[in-house]
């Protein structure tokens, strides 16, 4: 299923199908998380930080995670799967509900297609949900290159041959 | 959109329009790529290992998701007035429809050119659509979209954001 660079996995496109489901990851969110996360992406909006701001002002719980950290853990979870030859094209998030401290967030995901686009790039579709408890906080989908063999390296596309939108 | 959303004909002219073309004062760096992947506890090699970017993208690059962080401005700088602000185009919209609250629901990003190391990022902000008047569980307000386009120094497009906004007033119960 995999070839190696410098050790870590990577997924080719003849081993994934439609229907596979990534592993799940648990993480427990913590006031830490959320600032860390909000002030790594420079985001100083204090909804990310203030706890009276968030709670008073927005009527939110909490401080909650933002919105480029939320891209960033997505893109963690996926490449954790995908290894460093995967290259994301495409995500789309729709945040239903914020996570916040305490909570124990779970992101779990499912190959909904397998492609590969004129070029030769081999594509990965996937339905992905962040969760809490019960509760599907974020649903989201994502279009990523991986290799279709173990010499391919979608990162050595560029220019028309890099399609991250489908035609 | 029709004349009874009630949206001012001034921000109407504003959709599809080019506003706020700015560059960054700060080059694309690596603590702030190490800060992301600690936050997020990323322990992709390319982000880690300069053998493996070398290999792979003939040097080292920023995560994709990251492509927002390399055009925020600086909390404070010498000569700023006041808060500074990412996506003005968001928060003149809440200025312009008097709506103090806002949170984002939808964020759509497209990769293309790899942001690398040392680059210098321009963005500028498109209004696509307001909303009419709707009411959420957080209040009552509007919705619309906005799109950030990104290119580096050589203006190579290295990505496309679009967010959703909703900006509100808290109801009162």
């Amino acid at each position: 299923m995999s070839s190696t660079t410098s050790g870590a996995a990577t997924v080719t496109l003849d081993r994934v199908s439609a229907g596979d489901q990534l592993p799940t990851l648990a993480i427990d969110v913590t006031a830490t998380t959320v600032v860390l996360g909000a002030l790594a992406s420079r985001d100083w909006r204090p909804m990310h930080h203030d706890h009276e701001f968030a709670t008073v002002r927005n009527g939110t719980r909490n401080i909650f995670l933002n919105t480029p950290n939320q891209a960033a853990w997505f893109e963690r979870y996926l490449t954790d799967w995908t290894g460093p030859r995967g290259r994301l094209g495409q995500i789309t998030f729709r945040m239903k509900d914020s996570i916040f401290p305490d909570d124990q967030m779970v992101f779990s995901a499912e190959v909904t297609d397998i492609s590969t686009d004129p070029v030769g790039c081999g594509w990965v579709a996937l339905s992905i949900a962040l969760s809490v408890g019960d509760k599907v906080c974020t649903t989201a989908t994502a279009r990523v290159a991986i290799p279709i063999d173990t010499n391919d390296n979608p990162w050595s596309r560029s220019g028309d041959q890099w399609q991250p939108t489908p035609n | 959109m029709t004349a009874t959303d009630g949206v001012p004909a001034e921000v109407t002219a504003l959709i599809g329009e080019r506003q706020y073309v700015q560059t960054a004062n700060f080059d694309v760096e690596a603590s702030h790529v190490a800060n992301t992947c600690s936050a997020t506890q990323n322990g992709n090699p390319l982000f880690w290992d300069s053998d493996v970017a070398a290999e792979l993208t003939g040097g080292p690059i920023a995560p994709p998701t990251t492509v927002s962080l390399w055009i925020r401005p600086h909390y404070w700088e010498p000569g700023a007035v006041g808060e500074q602000l990412a996506l003005k185009v968001h928060f003149d919209l809440k200025e312009t429809f008097g709506l103090p609250e806002a949170v984002m629901t939808d964020n759509t990003l497209v990769f293309h050119e790899p942001v690398r190391i040392g680059d210098r990022i321009t963005h500028w902000q498109v209004l696509r659509s307001v909303s009419g008047p709707k009411t959420t569980k957080l209040g009552s307000g509007r919705f619309w979209v906005i799109d950030l386009e990104y290119v580096n120094q050589d203006e190579t497009l290295v990505a496309v954001e679009s967010y959703t906004g909703f900006g509100y007033r808290r109801d009162e119960s």
